[in-house]
């Protein structure tokens, strides 16, 4: 008996007690992962079915089926702020994607402080968006005669542009995309140089060899193919990050009375929704659903088509 | 924050002599309970005092001293130990967020009760606290906190809002003081043009261009409601396209300050001479007096055609009891105590610290600052003009109407159309609420 339970012990533990150094070092992170994402994840799945104002409890009378999920597809401002996704997408992802490929090309082909510039690009990254945001605001892109952008522009003869609250021409875009831009470049540009330093020299001397042109001709057909493992993980990064914009956009654009309709993304509309004052938690999930289903849905069909993994590119 | 780490700290400590592994589940396990206890329950219940402990929750005000002043009335009273939370930052959502814990205050100020809060249970009934003063109250600030006969909220103080303006620039540019809407209009746009060279706007509503900030107010100055008293949509009306794309015209005409650093709650655009007007609340006052001087004057926003009058909007922050409390009997005695008792100490939060009109009628009427000036002709407003959003008007129903509004003030959109489904939604939010 003993030498089975003691076999069976061992077993459990596993050579060298592995099992048990597995446990203690991911138990930890498993709890916290279990208790804080999926608990909740799988409890705003199940408030989706009901009419849950003011309760994360309802009652089984609550009960309203797919009624949640009929209601924020048939409600035109949720449409119109996946309307206000998509546009930022196709803004931000571009910009960022030539941006931050441009810094990394120009960084990398630098003889002497190369590390210097590497890390002036970088350190954007290290502010919060909250912090940023609010410069943007409050002193670059303020509308008074007083703020960045009007005085330099006041030195031409322009007028004071009240740049987040002009939809015509819709000045704010401007504000959003380029905070982003500021904070996240040179992140990126971390990235593809990571990627350019792992390009082969004999690649760029063959090329050399066979009468490659330096300059455009030797990036079109050695450098941009070669990045291409980097440049599918940017963009697939970019566009996910890009889906969970919220902290720019609701520093920026709200007040204590609330938010304008326009460059309302999904989260902050559903921030609104379901912890505003309206405390509509039962709709809230189920927006936060269909947005998790959409996300899904754009990441594998965009790994598919740009072959996330695929091997060969070496 | 610092709760947290301290409590999570304390957690790790506990297993002196337990295995490795236990130790560090039962590590994570209270450092992940003392996480929650932090968040929510850190109501400060220490019960070192006298009697039952309670727990107040106060939003942050601005004007130093207020907190001392609360804190103050709260240990004069004998019979509960009562802890004072000042909260900083979005309190409208720690305050329903906890309120769905059983963590949440026993009493707390809310800038409300709303309906969703009303009839989901979460709030108690005081109207038998307030009954022996209850008409004595500001029967405008009173009236959202009333369901089906029942009173579910103290109103606290009154806040209100108007229009400043600046009498020297007004005079040198040779404008009225506006009377109607049309004259508003017409007042901003001179401002405009003739303090142009200065980079000084005509009129501040906000930096969203006056879509929050003025609300229904507009409506009510059309002789309009929100929601008339028979309980059914109060802008149905030709009316209320017109008075609204009057304020289209203001932001047409480019007469509007926008992009303020501060926003319309804080009179420094107006201090600042960026504006030559300002819609702000009656807070703001001292403030501008102190700086301005006699060099200002105060109007309710104008009135709009025959059948309309000037309009102020009014509302209250109210004492209410979480249905939740431990202690239902002993938190509707403070609550009772503190905002239906003590007027001393009702008069002295409403003018001592901030500026505000103290939600009794008799209490206001003893204040000797709210009898001359600027502070006179807003206690006036307040009373003949003002208006109070009712309870029926749910955040669904502000949100679809600030979102037309919006779309009408900036993008030029039709009026009638945006204001039409407005009102359908409105009528079903009106029907959801009836039901329950």
């Amino acid at each position: 008996m003993t030498a089975t339970a003691t076999s069976f012990g061992a077993r459990l533990l596993g050579p060298q007690r592995r099992n048990l150094w597995f446990w203690v070092f991911v138990g930890p992170f498993a709890i916290g992962l279990g208790l804080f994402t999926y608990v909740p994840l799988v409890w705003s799945v199940y408030l989706s079915f009901f009419d849950a104002h003011n309760t994360v409890s309802p009652k089984a009378t609550d009960f309203v089926g797919l009624g949640n999920y009929g209601a924020m597809l048939a409600d035109d401002a949720f449409l119109a702020s996946l309307g206000t996704f998509l546009l930022f997408t196709v803004f931000i992802v571009p910009a960022t994607y030539v941006v931050s490929l441009a810094l990394a090309l120009m960084v990398n082909r630098l003889r002497f402080a190369q590390a210097f510039f590497r890390s002036v690009f970088f350190l954007p990254t290290a502010c919060s968006y909250v912090v940023a945001a609010l410069i943007w605001k409050l002193s670059i892109f303020n509308g008074v005669r007083f703020g960045l952008a009007n005085t330099v522009l006041g030195l031409f003869g322009a007028d004071q542009t009240g740049w987040l609250s002009t939809t015509d021409p819709p000045w704010y875009w401007l504000v959003i995309v380029t905070v982003r831009l500021w904070l996240q470049a040179g992140f990126y540009m971390i990235l593809f140089l990571a990627g350019l330093q792992r390009i082969s020299p004999q690649l760029y001397e063959a090329a050399a060899v066979d009468g490659a042109r330096p300059g455009w001709q030797v990036f079109r057909y050695i450098t941009f193919p070669q990045l291409r493992a980097t440049s599918v993980a940017v963009v697939l990064l970019l566009v996910i990050n890009a889906f969970q914009a919220f902290d720019e956009f609701y520093n920026l654009l709200s007040d204590a009375r609330g938010y304008p309709p326009y460059a309302r993304p999904p989260l902050v509309y559903l921030y609104y929704t379901a912890l505003g004052q309206e405390q509509n938690l039962g709709l809230g999930s189920a927006g936060a659903v269909i947005l998790a289903l959409i996300i899904a849905v754009a990441t594998v069909v965009q790994a598919r088509w740009f072959g996330l993994g695929r091997k060969g590119e070496d | 924050m610092a709760d947290m780490a301290r409590m999570a700290g304390t957690g790790t400590g506990l297993g002196g002599g337990v295995g490795r592994r236990r130790l560090l589940a039962a590590g994570g396990g209270i450092a992940v309970g003392g996480v929650l206890a932090a968040c929510g329950s850190n109501t400060g219940r220490g019960g070192s005092g006298s009697g039952p402990a309670i727990s107040q929750w106060y939003h942050q005000y601005g004007e130093p001293g207020a907190e001392q002043a609360v804190k103050r009335y709260a240990a004069a009273y004998k019979k509960a130990d009562v802890t004072v939370q000042w909260r900083l930052g979005d309190y409208d959502r720690q305050s329903a967020a906890a309120l769905l814990t059983d963590s949440g205050p026993d009493v707390f100020e809310v800038n409300g009760p709303l309906l969703n809060q009303i009839q989901g249970g979460q709030v108690v009934d005081l109207t038998a606290e307030i009954e022996p003063v209850k008409d004595d109250f500001n029967q405008a600030v009173l009236a959202p906190k009333i369901w089906r006969g029942k009173v579910w909220g103290i109103p606290q103080v009154v806040d209100m809002q108007m229009l400043y303006y600046r009498k020297s620039m007004l005079r040198d540019a040779g404008v009225e003081p506006p009377q109607t809407l049309d004259e508003l209009v017409d007042a901003a746009r001179k401002l405009t043009s003739k303090l142009s060279a200065k980079k000084v706007k005509g009129l501040f509503l906000g930096n969203d261009g006056g879509v929050g900030v003025l609300s229904g107010t507009p409506l009510f100055a059309a002789g309009l409601s929100l929601i008339s008293e028979d309980g059914k949509v109060g802008f149905d009306d030709p009316a209320a396209a017109r008075v609204l794309g009057k304020i289209r015209q203001l932001y047409a005409d480019k007469s509007l300050l926008l992009g303020a650093p501060k926003d319309w709650s804080d009179p420094a655009a107006f201090i600042q001479g960026l504006t030559a007007m300002q819609w702000s609340g009656l807070w703001a006052l001292p403030q501008i007096k102190k700086a301005l001087g006699d060099d200002f004057g105060v109007l309710p926003f104008p009135k709009d055609g025959a059948s309309g009058k000037p309009s102020v909007p009014v509302g209250a922050y109210a004492a209410a009891v979480s249905a939740r409390s431990k202690r239902k009997a002993e938190a509707k005695a403070y609550a009772k105590w503190l905002w239906v008792e003590r007027s001393d100490y009702q008069l002295d939060f409403a003018l001592s610290y901030g500026f505000h009109i103290p939600a009794r009628v008799s209490l206001a009427k003893k204040a000797g600052e709210l009898r001359t000036g600027a502070a006179a002709d807003a206690v006036r407003f307040a009373t003949e003009y003002g208006y109070a959003e009712p309870l029926l008007w749910t955040s669904a129903d502000r949100t679809a109407y600030q979102d037309a509004l919006s779309r009408i003030i900036k993008d030029g959109a039709n009026p009638e159309s945006e204001l039409k489904a407005v009102v359908r939604k409105v009528n079903a939010e009106l029907q959801r609420v009836g039901k329950k």
